[in-house]
């Protein structure tokens, strides 16, 4: 069985990122970039899947510009064995990429693609469910534990108030939230080798995917800023302060 | 133009995140109706029926339905959406699984955690872990949304007197199934709803510490517990406890939070909270620069202090 790992380039999570003085979006020219966290966790998922014999070929895929070469170079360093670029300056929103991924799946046939929940620059939190839906695949979001067995997949998924455990037949759709593993750190050797696994590119026209934008982003502004607040040297002064002044016990 | 809310429920009452979404979906201009999924859910329905503002509840019964499976519910939504000019999810759990799926469907593009409602195509909502406000306009005829239901007040649960239609339910996908759940059990307030949380982090050191001293602050002042990224993944906390851009997003009256260094991705959940207390040792924490009440003290010796004093 293949599986398809999407990863996304973002703004490392570590940046604070401005927003533009012109409000037409946050700078991030010559800001530190990586792979988006939670598709970190997807490919490390991917390649654990590997090394268990469930999965015989982990493929790691990206849309967008030349640089999301690097992203793909980490997750083949992680362990992926090949990486497909899908190459393009266009802006690309969630459902444009669950198409040109959706064509992906159609050629590779993958029997499980994992995603990462969302990415941390839009926050979306859609392109696995719009992936499952595009290709008529199950799915099973914000997933905390995988188990592939005789066709289908059972996995825990975290909701709110607690757990729950779906079962769904492959090929199928999973994306991974925080808790479903501890990705494994590159090592110098694995990025050395990982510079010789197959990188093909591609562009959206070769995949027959029209991109095209759903949402136009009339500006993008700064959060109201809180006013800034006092320290207080003690406990009595500030339960003082809370039913006096704040009135909120 | 008429606006339809899928509602969340456990096909015996509505959920607080769908009076929030009704809120947001009268703001969309027109009517509001409400689908209730579920299985054996006639109970949501008729309380749905009573949510003010609402002027129609849909109700489909299914077994199939009673889980409130991706593929299932987003087939049932399909089925009847096509009167409708804007779908609107609660940006939950369930929501985000499934109103993606609806969007794809349709061919349109979907609107994430709105936080407001500018017009009928135009809304605002956070990028970057909050760090910045998009004002972002569909270009699809058909609206879905998820609404951040923090951004948002609730609905008055009482006071409407809608019709209870039912619809054809779909049949099951047949792709999917539920296994089971475990729900934490807990008479504290819902997190998302509470007027009050109390917080802790990595500096509480253990799970039996953070239920010693967190628990006494929660019970004196009625509060929901919350917890760090760090917490949670130590083990101190469930998992279903964090507040931050990948857990719960909340806005109480009094957020506390307790050894909270404050994280970008933290604050992301929380920031929006009327009064912010930190209790930190670290006097060069980022989380007081946004609290409102900073104590630079050890929160084992703070946190007891304060219950007492209360």
């Amino acid at each position: 069985m293949k599986v398809l790992v999407p990863v996304k380039r973002v703004v490392d999570y570590n940046v604070k990122v401005r927003v533009k003085s012109d409000n037409t979006g946050v700078d991030i020219a010559n800001v530190k970039m990586s792979m988006n966290p939670f598709d970190e966790i997807a490919v490390e998922e991917a390649v654990r899947l590997k090394e268990k014999g469930v999965a015989t070929e982990v493929i790691a895929v990206s849309c967008g510009v030349a640089q999301c070469q690097e992203t793909l170079r980490t997750a083949m360093a992680i362990g992926a064995d090949r990486a497909i670029l899908v190459e393009t300056n266009d802006e690309l929103q969630p459902l444009s990429v669950a198409k040109l991924l959706a064509a992906l799946v159609a050629k590779e046939q993958p029997g499980l693609v994992i995603l990462g929940k969302q990415a941390i620059d839009d926050d979306a939190n859609q392109t696995g469910q719009m992936l499952a839906a595009l290709c008529d695949m199950p799915q099973a979001t914000f997933a905390s534990k995988v188990e592939v067995a005789d066709g289908k997949a059972r996995v825990t998924r975290e909701v709110d108030g607690g757990l729950e455990t779906v079962a769904i037949t492959l090929p199928a759709v999973v994306t991974t939230d925080l808790r479903l593993n501890e990705p494994r750190y590159v090592t110098l050797p694995n990025i050395m080798k990982a510079k010789k696994k197959p990188l093909e590119t591609v562009k959206p026209a070769d995949l027959g995917v029209e991109v095209k934008p759903h949402l136009k982003t009339l500006k993008v502004t700064e959060p109201p800023k809180r006013s800034a607040g006092i320290k207080v040297p003690d406990v009595a002064t500030l339960v003082n302060k809370l039913k006096t002044e704040a009135k909120v016990i | 133009m008429t606006a339809l809310v899928i509602a969340e429920h456990d096909n015996a009452s509505i959920k607080a995140a769908t009076l929030n979404t009704v809120t947001a979906a009268a703001q969309c201009g027109g009517e509001v109706h409400v689908l209730v999924a579920g299985h054996n859910a006639g109970a949501a329905a008729a309380a749905a029926a009573q949510v003010a503002g609402v002027t129609k509840v849909l109700h489909a019964d299914a077994a199939g339905l009673a889980h409130g499976l991706a593929e299932n519910v987003a087939a049932q939504v399909l089925a009847i959406a096509g009167q409708y000019s804007h779908i609107l999810f609660p940006a939950t759990a369930s929501g985000k699984n499934v109103a993606p799926r609806v969007a794809a469907k349709l061919d349109v593009g979907q609107i994430s955690d709105v936080t407001k409602v500018v017009s009928a195509d135009t809304f605002e909502r956070p990028i970057y872990a909050g760090n910045a406000i998009a004002t972002v306009q569909s270009l699809d005829e058909k609206k879905v949304i998820t609404v951040r239901t923090t951004g948002f007040d609730a609905a008055a649960a009482t006071g409407g007197s809608a019709a209870v239609e039912t619809v054809a339910a779909q049949a099951d996908a047949g792709k999917s199934s539920f296994e089971g759940n475990e729900i934490a059990k807990n008479d504290r307030p819902e997190l998302t709803a509470a007027k009050i949380i109390v917080s802790g982090g990595r500096a509480l050191g253990s799970s039996e510490k953070f239920n010693e001293v967190m628990t006494p602050l929660a019970d004196k002042l009625g509060a929901a517990l919350g917890a760090s990224r760090a917490a949670v993944d130590a083990g101190y906390a469930p998992n279903d406890w964090q507040v931050g851009q990948t857990g719960k997003i909340v806005a109480p009256q009094l957020y506390v939070a307790c050894g909270i260094s404050g994280a970008i991705q933290h604050l992301a959940g929380m920031k929006d909270s009327k009064v912010i207390v930190a209790i930190n040792k670290d006097p060069e924490a980022p989380i007081f620069s946004v609290a409102d009440y900073g104590l630079e003290a050890d929160l084992f010796t703070a946190v007891p202090e304060l219950v007492k004093a209360l």
